[in-house]
């Protein structure tokens, strides 16, 4: 591990530290890193956003660079048509987000934010449509009974279950009528299977937070505490 | 009974303890629990299995350090299966940080296997748009990407001489810490272009994930740290997903642990609290 990586680890070691003392209770070294964090992450934001978004997709096009022309030079030097230029319309319509800024002309922001919400419904809708709810319904379109040279148990079970579970959490979300008798009773199920879905759900939640535990431990056992001894020919 | 009381109200830094003390001693001193291999991680193995040696496949890197932990070793996995089928992969992202982090992932496997940048891989770098950047593919990936990430002429590279659009991609597998990322794939790949997805997520995104699996939109996911494991298990390559499944394990173990004294103590408790309230002498009602 060479110098200047042997600081930035030990600077990512203490931050982590810093973070992790906030399981002890609040404190000032949490609230440093804490601001630390949400700066640099807002410095990293703008310029990669500058870097990867703007500067590729709407200045390179229009004033060149990467060793090509850009629209304008094509259209007023060379005198050819070049329909990046179009790109400034992306531009304008980008622009008028920030009027939200200035209350007496915020109006203007509802032009961008009305194209990109169309642009966006619009190609999306069928899709959406198609993968998350035709594709489900088929998908619930199963029998439940299955056999597979005899009577299948396991496969029967389980679209049994399912088609009993997709419609009884339907019918929990169903309030045009109200939750008693016999839809009181099968709404009822569906809060069962819900909960089960939610259990789950938490489980896989603890699995993710525990693997990022694990991941700092390790960064700071082997990177950190290792890292350092090895710098220092201790090991 | 005071222990009892004294476990329903134990003091959270207690848990945080032996949380702590659950995952770093199996990093210290591993344990070796084994790994089994779920179904839905076998069926992604057996598909890049079958496909015929150098054929395309997309690789979607749509995370961010944050989820490296979890979706890092899966991508190490599955280039490393790719390339030993002698697969061509076309390296992308829908994240702005995915591209960086699928230049560290060739960085740790590109040295394992005799590759040449262009003809064995390419890394096209990060597009923003999501959804509508897979739905362009399905036209024309060079109009998509025209340069690769190093700022490469994308058509002047051999692998995507033979690469026109989403028609001429075997299999797409979407590494993904959340949208864009599996849902979208599914929504335009699989949906609109019926290209074959598998998924490799965050183990907090994976439930929701599962009914594609169901209906086939996905033809196999790997769920967090564990199904990086299974894979790393597949491929026979244990690696840092297999490390840290032993801390994983245990750590869970303790929380399990801490879910039945709780529940035990808090039905002793609120047992014993009304046995009290039962033997106390009927006084005057407290006004409500």
């Amino acid at each position: 591990m060479d110098g200047l990586t042997l600081v930035g680890t030990w600077i990512a070691a203490i931050l982590t530290l810093c973070i992790l003392s906030f399981l002890y209770k609040d404190n000032p070294f949490y609230k440093f890193a804490e601001y630390l964090f949400v700066g640099i992450s807002a410095g990293f934001w703008i310029a990669y956003n500058y870097h990867n978004l703007l500067k590729p997709n709407l200045l390179e096009p229009l004033f060149g660079g990467q060793g090509e022309k850009g629209a304008f030079a094509v259209i007023f030097q060379d005198g050819q048509m070049d329909f990046r230029i179009l790109t400034i319309i992306a531009g304008l319509l980008g622009l008028t987000m920030l009027f939200r800024f200035f209350p007496k002309v915020a109006w203007v922001s509802r032009y961008g934010i009305a194209f990109s919400v169309g642009l966006g419904a619009g190609l999306m809708f069928i899709v959406y449509l198609q993968a998350n709810c035709l594709a489900q319904i088929k998908g619930t379109i199963i029998p439940p009974l299955v056999f597979n040279e005899g009577f299948d148990w396991g496969a029967s079970l389980a679209n049994t279950l399912l088609i009993v579970g997709v419609v009884s959490a339907l019918v929990y979300f169903y309030f045009s009528k109200e939750h008693t008798g016999v839809v009181g009773g099968v709404a009822r199920l569906g809060i069962w299977f819900l909960m089960v879905s939610f259990g789950a759900a938490f489980g896989f939640t603890v699995m993710a937070r525990i693997s990022l535990l694990i991941g700092r431990m390790e960064f700071l056992i082997n990177d950190w505490i290792k890292g350092t001894l090895a710098a220092l020919g201790l090991i | 009974m005071k222990f009892v009381l004294w476990l329903a109200n134990i003091d959270r830094r207690i848990i945080f303890v032996l949380i702590a003390a659950a995952v770093i001693i199996p990093l210290l001193a591993p344990i070796g629990l084994p790994v089994t291999v779920t179904p839905q991680s076998k069926s992604i193995y057996d598909e890049v299995e079958a496909l015929p040696p150098g054929s395309n496949v997309i690789v979607s890197f749509d995370y961010d350090p944050a989820a490296a932990p979890e979706v890092h070793p899966m991508a190490l996995s599955f280039l490393r299966h790719c390339f030993e089928r002698k697969h061509k992969v076309i390296i992308m992202a829908l994240w702005p940080q995915g591209a960086q982090m699928a230049v560290r992932a060739m960085a740790e496997v590109g040295g394992e296997f005799d590759l040449e940048y262009g003809r064995d891989y390419v890394n096209l770098g990060y597009k923003p748009g999501g959804d509508i950047v897979i739905k362009s593919m399905g036209s024309s990936i060079l109009e998509v990407f025209p340069r690769d990430m190093a700022g490469r002429a994308t058509a002047s590279l051999p692998l995507m001489a033979k690469v026109r659009n989403l028609n001429d991609v075997a299999l797409v597998m979407d590494l993904s810490a959340g949208d864009p990322g599996i849902p979208a794939w599914v929504r335009v790949g699989n949906a609109l272009y019926h290209r074959k997805i598998a998924g490799g997520s965050t183990a907090v995104s994976a439930p929701q994930f599962f009914p594609y699996l169901q209906t086939g939109q996905l033809i196999g996911l790997l769920g967090g740290l564990k199904g990086a494991a299974e894979y790393e298990t597949l491929v026979k390559y244990p690696g840092a997903a297999t490390s840290r499944m032993d801390s994983q394990s245990v750590a869970h173990l303790v929380i399990i642990a801490f879910i039945i004294f709780a529940n035990v103590a808090y039905f002793i408790s609120r047992r014993y609290q009304k046995g009290e309230k039962t033997e106390r002498p009927a006084g005057p009602q407290a006004a409500p």
